[in-house]
C-alpha cells in the first residue's frame, strides 16, 4: 500500500477539471468535453490503481485517512475502503467517463454542463468513501445539487417540475437524515460510522439516547426507532423504495439521458450503500424489529414497478421502473441477511450469499442500466428525441449492431445466466429463499414480469417490419461502438467469472455478517 | 480417462468458438460461418464418439472445478461423462451435424445465414454444456442459454410478426417453468449444501445427501424430496412442452425448419426429460414399486395427459410442421410417462430413438417446404410421392418409426418398452390405457399426413412444380432414416443393450409379458393405420367439399381438436388479461400515488407561503415598514442640506472644523 | 517678534488666503490653487516647528515636507484630471453648475 492519500486524491481529481472548465475561455468551449473526459479517465485510472492495491484478505477497511476537522461538532475527516464500497467506487469512475462520452454535446453552456458532471463525480466518490457523517452528508448533498441543475438546465420539456420534484423529495429525505444524526451526536458525541456501530453493539448508544433525551419522556427503544425511521426514510427516498419513488419516473424521463444514466447507475446506489454502511450497523436491533414491514416494502418495490412498466410506452419510463425493481433485489439481499431467526454457520453462508449478491447486483445493475440508457440516448439522438415504443419497430434490420447490444443489455437485465445480472440475482435468491422464504417467493413474480416487459420492449423496438419513419436509421458508428464495447464486456465478464468481483467483496461481506450476529 | 473428464469442456467449446468467430465475420462471408459451424460440430461429434466408446468400456467419470466463493462456501461446477450424458452427447452431435449440413442447403439463399449458423452453434454449445454438466447450477445456466438460442432462432425471421411473437411467447412461457426450476435449485442447494451431482460421496445425488433429504417434510406436510422434485419438474414442464405450458411449442414452428428439427424436436425440448432422468435418484426418493414417489406419480399423469392431448390435437392440424410439433408434445409426454414408471433408461431410450426419427420427419418436412417454395398447408400439397421420391421414402421410414410399426423401426421398440412399464405401474391403469390409445391415434394422424402430402395428385400450384433438393438436403435424410431403423438393433426387449447401458441396474423383463404388450402395441398401431387409410382413401373427392373427412364424421370433436382445445384462448382470456389488468391498475395507482405526493407537496408549499405572507404583512411589515418610512422622512429632511454644491459642503466642513477647534480650546483651557 | 512667530504668521496668512480662495472662488481651478496654498501653509508650519523646535533632529522636517509635496503633486494631478473630466462632461469649470452630488 502506498502512503499517498489515495482516496482524497481520487475524490478531488474531478475538481481539477471543474476549475479548468471555470477558467476556460468561451472560444475553447468545444474543448470542454475532451478535458472532462481526460480528467474522468484519470480518475478511472486512480480507481483501477486503488482496486489493484486493494488487499483482498481480511476484508478490513483500507486506505484509511483520518484527520480532526471540527471536533466540537464531531466532524472528522475519515475515509476508507473495503469490499462493500470498492465496487461502487469503480462503478462511479467507470460511469462518469461513459456518461461524458455518450452525452451529446450540449448546445448551451457546455462548460457548465461538464463541470457539473465532474462535481457530481466528486460528490459520489466522497460519499462512497466517507466514514464520518459530517462529510458523508456534505458529499451526499454535493451529489444532489449538480444533478438538480443538470436536470433543470438540460432536461426535457417538463424539466423544471421534474428537477424541483427530484430536489424536494431527496431534500426532504436529507433533512430527516440530518436530524437523526444530530440526535445521535447529542447522545454519543461522535459521528463516525464505525464508532457509532461499535456503540450500538455494546448498548451505550441507547443509554446515551435515554440520557440526552430524558426530557422527551420516551424510552430508548422508542427513541432509537424514531431515529432509525428518519435515517431509513432519508435513504429510501434516494434508492427509491416504493412508495417514495414517485419522483423517479418523471425525473428519469426528463433528465438528459446521460444524466439519467448517472442517476440510476450511480446516484441510486448512494441510498443502498447508505443502508449497508450506516443503517444496518448502527441500528441492527431496530432493523430487525421492523424487518417484516420493510420486507413487505421491498417486495412491493420488486413486483409493483414491473407491472407499472408493462403499461408504459416511453422507453425511459420503462427503464426507470425497471431500475426500481432491480434495486429492490439489492434491498432484498441486504435485509434478508438481517433475518434474526436462523443462526449457525450454514446460515452465515446464506447471509453472505445474499449480501454478496446485493453488492454485485449494485455494480452490475449500474453497468447494465447505464448501457441501456446510453442506447436509449442513441435512439433519441437518431430520431430527434423520440422514445415512444411506437416510434420504433424493425430496427434490427437497419441497425444489427445496435440491436445486438440492446439485446445483450436487456437479457443481462432480465438475469440471463452467463451475463452479469444472473449472478447477483442468483446469490440474492440463494440467500433469501432459506432466510425469508415468504418474501423471496413473493418477489418471484418480479423476475417473471421483468422478462415480460423487457422482452416486450425488445420486441416493439427491434422486431417486426421496419417502421416507415425509421427507414434511414443508421447503425452504430465506429466511435459509438468503441464507447459502448467496454460496458458490454463488463456485462459479459462478471457473468462468466464472478470471482473477479467476489474476491473483493466476499471477505468484507464475511466480516460484515460476523458483525451482524446479535 | 482422467484427462478425458478434465477436458470434456472442449466439446461444447468448439461450437461456441464457431459462434464467436462467426459473430465477428462480415455478413458476406456467411458461407465461411456455415462451414466453420459444421466443421466445429463434426469435430465435436468425433470427440463425442471417442467419449462414448470410452464410457462403453469403463464407468462414469467427472471432474469439478471451483467457480466462485461466497461466505465460506466454494461454489463449484463440473463435467460428467456417464452413460446418460455420453448417449445424449453422441445423439446431439450426430443429429446436430446432420441438421447443420441440411441447413447449409436449406438456408443457402438466405443472406442472413451467417447469423443463423452463429445462433445454431450457440445452441449446440449450450445444449452440449447442459448434458455434460455435473452441477445443477451449471445445468441451469446452460438450460437458460438453450432457451436464449431457441428464442433467437424462433425469431430468426424477426421482421415477420408471427415469428417475433412466437419467440417472445416461447421465452416467457418456458421462463414460468424455469422460475420453479430456480427455486428448486436454490432449495436443494440450501438443504444439501451442494448442487454438484457427484463429488466423491458429497454430491447431491449421492447416498449421503439423499439420506439427509429423505424423511424430512416441509411446512405443508410434503416430503422435502418431493417438493424439490416437483419444482424441478416445473422447469421440465416448461422446456419439454408438457401440459399446461405446451402452448409455446407449436408456435415455435415459425422458426426455420432445421431449427424445429434440432431444437424443437430432437434436443432442447427433450432437455426436460433429460433433467428428470439426471435427477432421478432425488425424484424417486422415498418411493417403492408398489408406492412410487409422489413426484413420479405427478410426472406419469402429466405425461399421460400430454401424450393424449398432443396426439389428438395433431389429428386436426393442417400445417405440416404443426402436426409434427403436436406429435413432439405427445411423444415428450410418452417419455415422461416412461421415465416416471419405468426408470430413466426407459424414458431415455425413447428420447434417443425419437430424436432420430423426429429430426428425420422435420427435415423431411423441410425438404417438402423447400421443394414447394414455402408451402406448408397440407391441403395444398399432395402427390409428392412421385415428384420427391427420396423425401417420400425417408419420410415414410420416419412415419413408421413414429407410428410404431413393428419389428424394423426403433420407435416401435422404445414405445413398447414404455407401454410395458406402464402396464406394470402399481398406482393406476389409466395411464396405460391412455398410452395405448395415444399409440393408435399417433398411427392415425401420421397416416393422415402421409396421405395428404404424398398420395393422390397435387392440389396447389407450388406442389405441382415441386422438385427434389440437392444431395445436401437428401443425404442427411437418408442417414437419419438408416439410424431410425438401425437403432432397433439395440433397443429390442430381447437385446436391450441401450437400456442396459443407460441403466445397468434395470432388471430384464419377463418374456411372457413382453409378448403380450408387443402384440397389443402392434395392434394399436395397425388400428391407427387402418383407420387412417380407410378414412382418407378418397381424400381428393372429400376435399372437394372443403372439409376434412374426419370433420364430416365428428364435426364438434374435430373443431375442438383443430382449435387445440382452446388453450391459447383460455390463457388469453385469463392469464394474459389479468396481467394486463394488473399492469393497468398498477399504473393508475402509481399515477395517483404520484399525484397525491405532488398534491401534498404543493399543498404544503402553498400553506407555507400563506402562513409566511400573513406573518409578514401582519407582524413584520407593520412595524418594519413604519420604521422604514420614518427613517426615509428623516433622511429627506436631512438631504436638503446636500444640494450638491461642493463649496457649500466645504463651508459646512470648515465651520465644523472651527467649531471643533473652539471646543477643543474651550476644553483645554477650562 | 521672533523669527518663528513671523514664519507662523506668514503661514497663517497663506492658509487664510487659500481658504478664502477655496470657499469663494467659482472656478474649480482656482479652488484647487487655494487648496494647494493651504497645503503649503501647513508645510511651512512643519519647517518652522522643526527649525525652531526644542530638539531639531537632522532632516526630520524636510523629509516630511518632501513627502507632503510629493503627495500634493499627486493630488494636484488627480485634481486636475478630475477637473478635465468634469469639463469634458459638463463643458464648464464653474462649480455651482455642477450639482450632481445633491442628496
Amino acid at each position: 500500500m502506498t502512503d499517498l492519500p489515495m482516496l482524497t486524491l481520487m475524490t478531488l481529481t474531478p475538481l481539477i477539471g471543474v476549475v479548468v472548465l471555470m477558467v476556460l475561455p468561451a472560444s475553447l468551449a468545444r474543448a470542454s468535453r475532451p478535458i472532462t473526459l481526460g480528467i474522468s479517465l484519470l480518475t478511472l485510472l486512480e480507481g483501477v490503481f486503488l482496486a489493484h492495491q486493494f488487499r483482498t484478505e481480511g476484508g478490513q477497511l483500507q486506505f484509511i485517512e483520518r484527520a480532526p476537522w471540527i471536533p466540537s461538532v464531531g466532524a472528522e475527516y475519515f475515509v476508507g475502503v473495503d469490499g462493500l464500497n470498492l465496487l461502487l467506487i469503480l462503478l462511479t469512475t467507470l460511469l462518469i467517463p461513459f456518461a461524458i462520452a455518450t452525452s451529446p454535446f450540449p448546445s448551451e453552456r457546455p462548460r457548465l454542463y461538464f463541470a457539473l458532471i465532474l462535481a457530481l463525480e466528486t460528490g459520489l466518490l466522497g460519499n462512497f468513501t466517507a466514514l464520518n457523517f459530517v462529510h458523508w452528508f456534505l458529499y451526499w448533498e454535493l451529489g444532489l445539487i449538480p444533478a438538480y441543475f443538470l436536470i433543470k438546465f438540460w432536461g426535457g420539456p417538463g424539466r423544471r417540475t421534474a428537477a424541483l420534484q427530484f430536489f424536494l423529495f431527496t431534500f426532504a429525505g436529507s433533512v430527516a437524515l440530518l436530524l437523526a444524526f444530530q440526535a445521535l451526536f447529542l447522545a454519543t458525541g461522535t459521528m463516525d460510522f464505525p464508532n457509532l456501530a461499535a456503540l450500538a453493539r455494546d448498548g451505550s448508544l441507547s443509554s446515551g439516547l435515554s440520557r440526552a433525551f430524558a426530557w422527551t419522556g420516551l424510552n430508548p427503544t422508542r427513541l432509537a426507532s424514531i431515529l432509525f425511521l428518519g435515517t431509513f426514510a432519508g435513504l429510501a427516498v434516494k434508492i427509491p423504495l416504493v412508495p417514495f419513488h414517485t419522483w423517479l419516473p418523471d425525473t428519469y424521463a426528463e433528465a438528459p439521458t446521460s444524466v439519467t444514466l448517472l442517476l440510476t447507475g450511480a446516484l441510486s446506489k448512494m441510498g443502498v450503500y447508505g443502508i449497508l454502511r450506516i443503517l444496518i450497523p448502527i441500528f441492527p436491533a431496530e432493523t430487525r424489529t421492523m424487518l417484516s414491514p420493510i420486507l413487505v416494502g421491498v417486495v412491493v418495490s420488486i413486483v409493483f414497478p414491473t407491472l407499472v412498466a408493462l403499461a408504459q410506452t416511453d422507453l425511459k419510463r420503462i427503464l426507470a421502473y425497471s431500475s426500481i425493481n432491480h434495486l429492490g433485489y439489492c434491498l432484498l439481499g441486504i435485509f434478508v441477511a438481517l433475518d434474526p431467526v436462523p443462526q449457525g454457520p450454514q446460515w452465515a453462508n446464506e447471509r453472505a450469499a445474499a449480501l454478496n449478491g446485493a453488492v454485485l447486483q449494485m455494480f452490475n445493475h449500474g453497468i447494465n442500466a447505464a448501457l441501456l440508457f446510453a442506447l436509449v440516448g442513441i435512439l433519441e439522438q437518431r430520431t430527434g428525441g423520440r422514445r415512444q415504443l411506437e416510434d420504433f419497430g424493425g430496427l434490427r434490420a437497419r441497425a444489427p449492431i445496435l440491436a445486438g447490444m440492446l439485446g445483450t443489455a436487456v437479457f443481462a437485465s432480465l438475469g440471463l445466466p452467463g451475463l452479469s445480472g444472473f449472478i447477483g440475482e442468483f446469490l440474492i435468491f440463494k440467500g433469501a429463499f432459506p432466510l425469508a422464504p415468504g418474501a423471496a417467493a413473493l418477489a418471484l413474480p418480479g423476475l417473471m414480469m421483468t422478462a415480460v416487459f423487457l422482452l416486450t420492449l425488445l420486441h416493439r423496438v427491434l422486431n417486426g417490419p421496419v417502421n416507415p419513419a425509421r427507414q434511414e436509421f443508421q447503425d452504430l458508428s465506429r466511435r459509438e461502438c468503441l464507447v459502448l464495447a467496454p460496458m458490454l464486456a463488463l456485462l459479459v465478464l462478471p457473468g462468466i467469472l464472478p470471482q473477479l468481483l467476489l474476491r473483493w467483496t466476499n471477505p468484507s461481506v464475511v466480516a460484515f455478517v460476523a458483525g451482524l450476529a446479535p | 480417462m482422467e484427462n478425458l473428464a478434465k477436458n470434456l469442456w472442449v466439446i461444447p467449446l468448439l461450437p461456441l468458438l464457431a459462434a464467436t468467430v462467426g459473430t465477428f465475420l462480415p455478413r458476406r462471408l456467411h458461407r465461411v460461418t456455415a462451414g466453420l459451424s459444421v466443421a466445429a460440430l463434426a469435430t465435436a461429434a468425433i470427440l463425442a464418439a471417442a467419449a462414448f466408446l470410452s464410457v462403453v468400456r469403463g464407468g462414469a467419470l467427472y471432474s469439478n472445478v471451483p467457480w466462485f466463493e461466497t461466505g465460506t462456501l466454494s461454489v463449484r461446477v463440473g463435467w460428467i461423462l456417464d452413460p446418460l450424458s455420453a448417449a445424449m452427447l453422441l445423439m446431439i452431435t450426430v443429429v446436430g451435424t446432420l441438421i447443420f449440413i441440411f441447413s447449409t442447403g436449406y438456408m443457402a439463399e438466405d443472406p442472413d445465414s451467417g447469423r443463423f449458423f452463429c445462433f445454431l452453434s450457440l445452441f449446440a454449445a449450450a445444449m452440449l454444456g447442459l448434458i455434460l454438466s455435473n452441477s445443477l447450477l451449471l445445468l441451469f445456466i446452460c438450460w437458460e442459454l438453450v432457451g436464449l438460442a431457441s428464442y433467437l432462432l424462433i425469431g430468426f425471421w424477426y421482421s415477420r410478426p408471427p415469428a417475433a411473437d412466437a419467440a417472445r411467447k416461447a421465452f416467457l412461457t418456458t421462463r414460468i417453468g424455469d422460475l420453479g426450476f430456480l427455486v428448486g435449485l436454490i432449495w436443494l442447494y440450501s438443504e444439501s449444501g451442494t448442487v454438484l451431482f457427484y463429488d466423491q460421496g458429497a454430491g447431491c445425488l449421492e447416498p449421503a445427501a439423499l439420506s439427509g433429504i429423505a424423511g424430512r417434510a416441509t411446512a405443508g406436510g410434503l416430503a422435502l424430496g418431493t417438493a424439490i422434485s416437483l419444482l424441478l419438474f416445473c422447469g421440465a414442464v416448461g422446456k419439454s412442452g408438457q401440459l399446461p405450458l405446451h402452448v409455446w411449442l407449436p408456435d415455435a414452428m415459425e422458426g426455420p425448419t432445421p431449427v424445429s428439427a434440432l431444437i424443437h424436436a430432437a434436443t432442447m425440448v427433450a432437455a426436460g426429460v433429460f433433467l428428470m432422468a439426471r435427477m432421478f435418484p432425488l425424484v424417486a426418493l422415498g418411493g417403492s414399486a408398489e408406492l412410487p414417489a409422489p413426484a413420479l406419480v405427478v410426472m406419469a399423469w402429466t405425461g399421460a395427459l400430454t401424450a393424449l392431448f398432443g396426439a389428438l390435437t395433431a389429428v386436426a392440424q393442417t400445417d405440416i410442421k404443426r402436426i409434427l410439433a403436436y406429435s413432439t408434445i405427445s411423444q415428450l409426454g410418452f417419455m415422461m410417462m416412461g421415465l416416471a414408471t419405468g426408470g430413466p433408461a426407459v424414458g431415455m431410450v425413447h428420447l434417443l430413438t425419437h430424436a432420430f426419427f423426429k429430426a428425420l420427419l422435420f427435415l423431411g418436412a423441410g425438404s417438402v417446404i423447400h421443394g414447394c417454395h414455402g408451402e406448408q398447408d397440407i391441403r395444398h400439397l399432395g402427390g409428392l410421392r412421385r415428384r420427391m421420391p427420396l423425401t417420400f421414402a425417408t419420410y415414410a421410414v420416419g412415419m413408421m418409426a413414429l407410428s410404431g410399426v413393428p419389428v424394423f423401426f426403433s420407435g416401435f421398440w422404445s414405445k413398447d418398452a414404455i407401454l410395458h412399464s406402464l402396464s406394470h405401474w402399481a398406482p393406476s391403469r389409466v395411464p396405460f390405457l391412455l398410452g395405448v390409445l395415444t399409440a393408435a391415434v399417433t398411427a392415425f394422424y401420421m397416416t393422415r399426413q402421409m396421405i395428404y402430402v404424398f398420395a393422390g395428385t397435387s392440389r396447389g400450384p407450388d406442389s405441382a412444380h415441386a422438385h427434389e433438393g440437392s444431395p445436401v438436403l437428401t443425404v442427411p435424410l437418408g442417414i437419419l432414416a438408416g439410424a431410425s431403423i438401425a437403432l432397433s438393433a439395440v433397443t429390442t426387449p430381447f437385446r436391450p443393450w441401450l437400456e442396459h447401458f443407460l441403466s445397468p441396474a434395470s432388471t430384464p423383463s419377463e418374456s411372457g409379458s413382453v409378448w403380450g404388450i408387443l402384440i397389443l402395441s402392434a395392434l394399436a398401431c395397425g388400428a391407427g393405420l387402418a383407420a387412417g387409410g380407410i378414412l382418407y382413401r378418397n381424400l381428393g373427392v372429400a376435399l372437394k367439399t372443403g372439409r376434412d373427412p374426419l370433420e364430416r364424421w365428428v364435426p364438434r370433436m374435430y373443431t375442438l381438436m383443430r382449435d387445440r382445445f382452446r388453450f391459447d384462448e383460455f390463457y388469453r382470456a385469463t392469464l394474459v388479461k389479468w396481467v394486463g389488468a394488473a399492469a393497468w391498475i398498477s399504473a393508475a395507482l402509481d399515477q395517483s400515488l404520484g399525484s397525491v405526493f405532488r398534491d401534498l407537496a404543493s399543498f404544503a408549499a402553498s400553506a407555507g407561503s400563506w402562513l409566511s405572507r400573513t406573518v409578514d404583512q401582519g407582524v413584520l411589515n407593520a412595524s418594519f415598514d413604519d420604521g422604514c418610512q420614518a427613517a426615509r422622512d428623516a433622511g429627506g429632511l436631512l438631504s436638503r442640506t446636500h444640494d450638491g454644491q461642493p463649496q457649500r459642503s466645504l463651508r459646512i466642513l470648515i465651520a465644523g472644523v472651527i467649531a471643533l477647534a473652539a471646543g477643543l480650546l474651550f476644553l483645554a483651557t477650562s | 517678534m521672533s523669527a518663528a512667530t513671523l514664519h507662523l504668521l506668514l503661514a497663517a496668512a497663506m492658509f487664510c488666503i487659500g481658504l478664502a480662495g477655496a470657499l469663494c472662488r467659482r472656478n474649480a481651478i482656482l479652488v484647487l490653487i487655494g487648496i494647494e496654498l493651504m497645503l503649503n501653509a501647513a508645510n511651512l508650519n512643519f519647517l518652522t516647528f522643526w527649525k525652531y523646535g526644542p530638539q531639531p533632529q537632522p532632516l526630520d522636517g524636510p523629509v516630511f515636507v518632501l513627502f507632503s509635496v510629493a503627495i500634493a503633486a499627486a493630488e494636484a494631478a488627480v485634481g486636475l484630471a478630475l477637473i478635465i473630466a468634469i469639463h469634458r462632461r459638463y463643458r464648464t469649470t464653474q462649480l455651482e453648475e455642477i450639482s450632481r452630488l445633491r442628496g
